[in-house]
């Protein structure tokens, strides 16, 4: 086990460096100027040329990796250009307002996907196996951001039940998970962010189950008189590995924020972040979103491939 | 006129001299007093580098207001001289965005512009209460503030960035916002049957195409004419549900230097003969365009039509679009750094130094600002050299009307519309007057609870 753990951390360090030269290259080559949001409309061309000199974007692109990569190893993700303050503070932050959702979206995807792949294969061919059915392909094939703006039409306009925009009455730094006035700021953006994972993860649950529930151990399994409740306790057990890693992916694409579920609410969150980096062009901003987000999803996979090993201990022979 | 001076008067003497009289008994938000001092504690943020107020994001942003100024001195307590490097009798247009900011509330923070960010300053009637990084900007009534007249009739102003249009128009008769800004057009009939107010009014806002002119095709006026024919106005006007007027020049009917110029109507046989007198069949375009951004109103389906048109007669138009970000670099870096003929870039012309004399002088073409397409026209130079020593207004807006004329004649540019610039407010709101311009005064809003 620590020997398989330590190959797969160790693992992990080329994954990262990767991702570092990817995220700064990508956003490097990427058209438009950094500093234009800076400068007004009729700015002069020195004006521009010495900011760009002020922010070090005048250097050679390798040098300016170096210099990058060498304070990103002392956890400094550099300046914010158009907020001027800290990137690892605004990543951290945003970061911090889309667990909020993400997490309750997680938790709310895979247990609701268990309980619906298990009454599909159970009940095959039933209505309620149906009904499963057309909740994974709702949540596979409705795109997050029109159903935002439903939710929003509907809940906020028509019936007015709950705000349409924004984390909080006061903004996100008052907000608290206990306070009902402000956690109805997050009911619509968590189910919009909840509904793909849902419908993915249902879609996998439901034929693996089926599989599970047609093998001749569970044919032993009933053969011994077990009940039916220990019976799919079995077949659930069988099926967690698969479901696990479903889940680290969902996790890691969740925690990354949709983009536009997040800028239909305004909600503060990495992928809001992310949209304004790039609109405004945001260098350090947005390499720094881009390496936070890449780097949690390196990490996520890792415990996962991690937690997937202690279940079904055949994986850590590969 | 700006409010902290009195006066701006040029020394007929010597008319690289201005004389600025300065307002009595103003103070900053912090209870610095405002005065001559501070004015050249201002000047020296952005002009000199050996300052320790000298800023490099302010000059960024405002330091193009005092590229013409050789000296800004102290005359007394309330009056400075400020001398240009020429005679400019433009010069206060130029330096109508210069803002001022306390000097004593950035020495108090002992030039540390961070911890300044947190507690800005200045002497509006508004003051800076708190502000959560992109989310919301909040504001209180500057009680002490020095006129009276627009002293706010709200207590508290929240600024709330939603980028996302449809989040804006539901959020409005949700309850949660009283005044939205850019509701798009296919919101308004919902918007208005739950009883919200949409407020249009014709301002400088054209939405219209800068032309490459130094290189084929639009280096042949009767191709630019050809083109300008070929614009379905009301088409466009229609597309947008009423939400934009027709532009057949840069300035609108209620500005001093709109003129009588040429008008292009639609008239696509005539187009057809121009394009075919200039030997341009299928005459080949590349416009760079944006999927959004300030003032670019809705830009794909604008160009979409736009395109239509153009081929309708002839052109071979090939759309490229980029981010707003990006098109900006383009505007910036100046047509020959590029290969596109046109681009669309909407601009606010509220004054006749970006209006006019930056967009069509040739001293303004690349690397300068912002005669994005080298457009050159030696009767206009000859006409700008004479606004900028014709001090008297009457004559020189006179000058600057024969400009814009000559500009439309050349079919220096292809006019589209002007925006009507859309705001949805609830009906709890009374007393706001829409402004001719993208600066917008919100004091005398009422909000009944």
């Amino acid at each position: 086990m620590w020997l398989y753990a330590g190959r797969r951390i160790l693992m992990t360090i080329p994954s990262l460096i990767g991702v570092s030269v990817i995220c700064f290259a990508l956003v490097k080559f990427a058209p438009g100027y950094p500093v234009q949001n800076l400068l007004s409309p009729t700015a002069s061309a020195e004006d521009a040329m010495r900011l760009r000199a002020a922010y070090g974007l005048d250097k050679p692109v390798v040098w300016q990796y170096l210099i990058w990569i060498g304070r990103v190893r002392l956890g400094d993700l550099g300046m914010s250009i158009s907020d001027k303050v800290p990137v690892a503070g605004e990543v951290f932050q945003a970061l911090a307002h889309t667990i909020v959702i993400a997490v309750i979206s997680v938790l709310l995807a895979p247990v609701l996907s268990l309980i619906f792949g298990v009454i599909g294969a159970y009940k095959a061919g039933t209505f309620a196996d149906r009904l499963v059915t057309a909740v994974a392909v709702f949540g596979i094939s409705v795109p997050p951001f029109w159903l935002a703006v439903v939710l929003v039409i509907l809940f906020s306009v028509n019936l007015g039940w709950l705000p349409a925009t924004g984390m909080g009455p006061n903004g996100s730094d008052t907000f608290s998970y206990i306070r009902w006035s402000d956690l109805k700021y997050a009911v619509m953006p968590i189910f919009a962010q909840a509904l793909p994972p849902l419908g993915i993860m249902t879609r996998t649950t439901r034929p693996s189950m089926s599989e599970s529930l047609n093998q001749d151990f569970i044919l032993t399994l009933r053969a011994k008189g077990l009940g039916e409740l220990q019976v799919i306790r079995h077949a659930v057990v069988n099926i967690m590995p698969q479901a696990m890693a479903m889940l680290g992916l969902q996790l890691g694409y969740l925690i990354g924020g949709s983009v536009l579920v997040e800028t239909v609410f305004t909600w503060p969150g990495t992928g809001y972040l992310l949209n304004k980096a790039v609109l405004t062009r945001d260098i350090p901003l947005l390499q720094g979103t881009i390496l936070v987000l890449a780097g949690v999803f390196v990490l996520i996979n890792l415990v996962v491939d991690l937690l997937q090993s202690r279940v079904d201990p055949r994986l850590q022979r590969g | 006129m700006p409010g902290l001076a009195l006066s701006w008067d040029i020394d007929f003497g010597d008319k690289t001299k201005w004389t600025l009289k300065l307002r009595q008994g103003v103070s900053f938000h912090d209870g610095c007093p405002w005065n001559a001092d501070s004015e050249l504690w201002n000047f020296k943020r952005v002009m000199d580098p050996k300052a320790p107020q000298f800023n490099f994001r302010h000059v960024g942003m405002i330091g193009y207001t005092t590229v013409n100024i050789v000296t800004v001195d102290k005359v007394d307590d309330y009056a400075v001289a400020i001398h240009t490097k020429t005679p400019n009798a433009l010069f206060p247009y130029e330096m109508a965005m210069d803002y001022m900011i306390s000097n004593c509330a950035v020495e108090k923070d002992n030039y540390n512009w961070d911890a300044y960010y947190k507690h800005p300053s200045g002497t509006g009637p508004y003051k800076f209460d708190k502000v959560v990084a992109h989310e919301r900007l909040e504001l209180v009534k500057n009680e002490k503030y020095w006129n009276p007249q627009p002293m706010p009739k709200h207590d508290r102003l929240v600024l709330l960035p939603m980028p996302e249009a449809s989040t804006r128009a539901a959020a409005l008769p949700s309850g949660q916002v009283d005044f939205v800004e850019a509701p798009s057009p296919d919101t308004h009939p919902r918007l208005k049957q739950s009883g919200m107010q949409i407020i249009t009014v014709p301002y400088p806002h054209n939405w219209d195409y800068i032309l490459r002119t130094d290189v084929p095709p639009f280096n042949d006026l009767r191709v630019r004419q050809a083109a300008n024919f070929t614009i379905n106005r009301q088409d466009m006007v229609d597309m947008l549900q009423g939400v934009a007027g027709a532009a057949t020049q840069t300035f609108i009917d209620s500005q001093p230097w709109y003129g009588k110029p040429v008008a292009y109507d639609f008239k696509p046989d005539k187009a057809k003969a121009l394009l075919k007198d200039a030997k341009c069949t299928p005459c080949k375009i590349k416009i760079g365009i944006s999927t959004s951004g300030s003032g670019q109103m809705q830009p794909l389906p604008m160009n979409e039509l736009v395109k239509e048109q153009l081929e309708a007669v002839g052109f071979q138009a090939e759309l490229v679009p980029m981010d707003w970000n990006a098109l900006i670099g383009v505007f910036f870096g100046g047509s020959q750094k590029t290969d596109f003929n046109r681009i669309n870039f909407s601009m606010a012309p509220i004054d006749p130094v970006q209006g006019i004399l930056k967009k069509w002088m040739t001293g303004y073409a690349p690397p300068n600002c912002c005669n994005w397409g080298a457009f050159k026209d030696p009767k206009m130079d000859d006409l700008g050299a004479r606004v900028l020593v014709e001090f008297d207004p009457a004559k020189r807006n006179s000058l600057l009307t024969q400009l814009n004329e000559l500009a439309v004649a050349d079919a220096a540019e292809i006019y589209i519309v002007h925006d009507l610039n859309p705001r949805a407010l609830s009906p709890k709101l009374s007393g706001f007057v829409q402004a001719q311009s993208w600066f917008q005064d919100l004091t005398p809003i009422v909000v009944k609870p």
